[in-house]
């Protein structure tokens, strides 16, 4: 037993050593890498519509994709789409799957802590939704109920705060499982992304389910993993270009149907 | 990119670990009890429809065991050739479709015993039917009625032969049970997810949830092999 143990041990330390080399080959900048290659690595969601979703050809499209390709086109580079789920996104930039997150991530302290963050690009907003029946007039109408929320999201990590404690948030791993729960009854509420519930409430009418409390306004940012100040600048002009040109106003009427508002940089 | 581990980040969340060891701990004794008390009844009534059956009186009995014997194939079968995430999102997510709610922590219970059931069917009918004919026949000589045989003359020594193959698959039903904080179980691997999502370590808490399922399984594998030795099969020795 003792001697098994000691094994377990000496392999966990030759793995935490080949972590260590590989990371240190892996120096090189994110810009001239993409620059060089011709080609860059972008997280979309591909379970949020309308920002993120497969169509019917089975290839992903809405307002981030499009997104993802504009700034690769205006790099000269070619994209390649890499589908993350909503707590994965992160850990795939930390670790360099990816150059960019364009996958409606929004900005908080914590997250600011280990990615830097470009300017804003398209509007967003979380909140909470429920049956017509049940009367929800503010956070403290949650006690006692159960609220699905995906794990790690913002609606997550605010919802724990603004909730009383006999609330019981219930956290699955990605944004149709959190849909799915409610849309089958497991929950009697569910906190969840603008767009998300449009299209949750458009195909489930019998749930009669409507917009209760908002959560947080919270417009889109580009992650950038830390340390890639020359990419982040280069995004954050594509961005601001954007801006001016109305390029970012005609994404955001295409997928969203409304006016990309005050974006803050 | 430089690297810095902070493990404290996901130490200091130690109660959320605990909780997750804790339900880990309760989901795996619970599908262990059920999961192999229901796959020892099925193995049985399937060694019991290929019996050759002298008795003519028995002929009834042994139609319905017949058919009784092709439904457990079947769900068998089933269980054994799906994966474990979709048994358990069915029964989540699709059953209130039929009209059947069960709670996130009823329905990892349940799947786990399905899922267990049907695995432990199969290696505990291999046990049963190593047993010599002879064992059988010197049970009937002494006037041991047939559930009295097969309770104290067959199943203790068919559990004694495949007791280590029977631990293992409670440890990898176990390890399965990390896929249950999927549909909000808080497991073991729901609380590392959990701090991961917040604090963004995700080496350190997945490297942590790792050791942790690392320790239970030889902690469980240990203790069930002692309590196999010392309790259950008291007396046994192998005749391997």
């Amino acid at each position: 037993m003792t001697k098994s143990f000691l094994n377990v041990l000496r392999l966990c330390l030759l793995f935490v050593a080949m972590f260590a080399i590989s990371s240190a080959s892996n120096a090189q900048n994110a810009l001239d890498g993409i620059l060089k290659s011709k080609s860059i690595k972008i997280a979309i969601p591909t379970d949020f519509p309308p920002y993120g979703f497969v169509g019917l050809d089975m290839q992903p499209q809405g307002l981030d994709v499009e997104m993802a390709q504009y700034i690769a086109q205006k790099l000269g580079a070619k994209v390649e789409l890499v589908p993350v789920s909503s707590p994965n996104r992160i850990p795939y930039l930390q670790t360099k799957k990816v150059d960019l997150v364009i996958s409606t991530l929004g900005k908080n302290p914590d997250r600011e802590k280990v990615i830097d963050f470009t300017f804003a690009y398209a509007p967003y907003y979380q909140a909470v939704y429920a049956p017509k029946s049940l009367s929800i007039k503010s956070f403290n109408d949650l006690a006692g109920k159960t609220i699905s929320a995906t794990r790690g999201a913002l609606e997550d990590t605010e919802l724990t705060k603004l909730a009383p404690p006999s609330a019981q948030i219930k956290r699955f791993e990605d944004n149709s499982s959190t849909v799915a729960a409610f849309v089958a009854g497991q929950v009697q509420v569910v906190a969840t992304g603008a767009s998300v519930a449009a299209s949750m409430i458009q195909k489930n009418p019998q749930l009669g389910a409507e917009y209760k409390l908002l959560i947080k306004d919270s417009p889109c940012f580009v992650g950038v993993a830390k340390g890639e100040d020359t990419l982040r600048t280069k995004v954050n002009e594509i961005i601001s270009a954007a801006h001016k040109n109305g390029d970012l106003e005609k994404l955001s009427m295409k997928w969203l149907s409304r006016s990309t508002g005050e974006l803050p940089e | 990119m430089n690297i810095a581990f902070d493990f404290w980040a996901v130490f200091e969340q130690w109660p959320l670990l605990l909780t997750g060891v804790a339900w880990t701990l309760g989901l795996t004794s619970l599908s262990g009890i059920f999961g192999l008390s229901l796959g020892v009844v099925m193995a049985w009534a399937r060694l019991e429809a290929v019996r050759p059956n002298h008795d003519l009186h028995r002929k009834k009995i042994s139609r319905v065991l017949d058919i009784l014997d092709k439904l457990i194939l079947f769900y068998v079968e089933l269980i054994r050739n799906t994966p474990f995430i979709v048994q358990l999102f069915f029964i989540f997510f699709g059953l209130p479709a039929l009209g059947l709610r069960l709670s996130a922590e009823v329905a990892s219970v349940l799947a786990m015993v399905i899922n267990l059931s049907a695995y432990s069917c199969e290696i505990v009918r291999a046990g049963l039917e190593a047993t010599p004919p002879a064992q059988v026949q010197a049970g009937e000589s002494l006037g041991l009625k047939p559930v009295q045989i097969f309770k104290h003359v067959v199943l203790p020594p068919a559990l004694f032969k495949v007791w280590p193959a029977l631990v293992s698959q409670i440890i990898i039903v176990m390890l399965g049970s990390a896929v249950c904080g999927q549909i909000s179980t808080e497991e073991l691997s729901y609380s590392a997810n959990l701090i991961q999502s917040r604090n963004f370590r995700a080496f350190e808490s997945f490297i942590t949830a790792a050791f942790i399922y690392l320790l239970l399984s030889i902690a469980i594998r240990w203790l069930l092999n002692k309590v196999g030795r010392q309790v259950i099969f008291k007396g046994m020795v192998s005749h391997d």
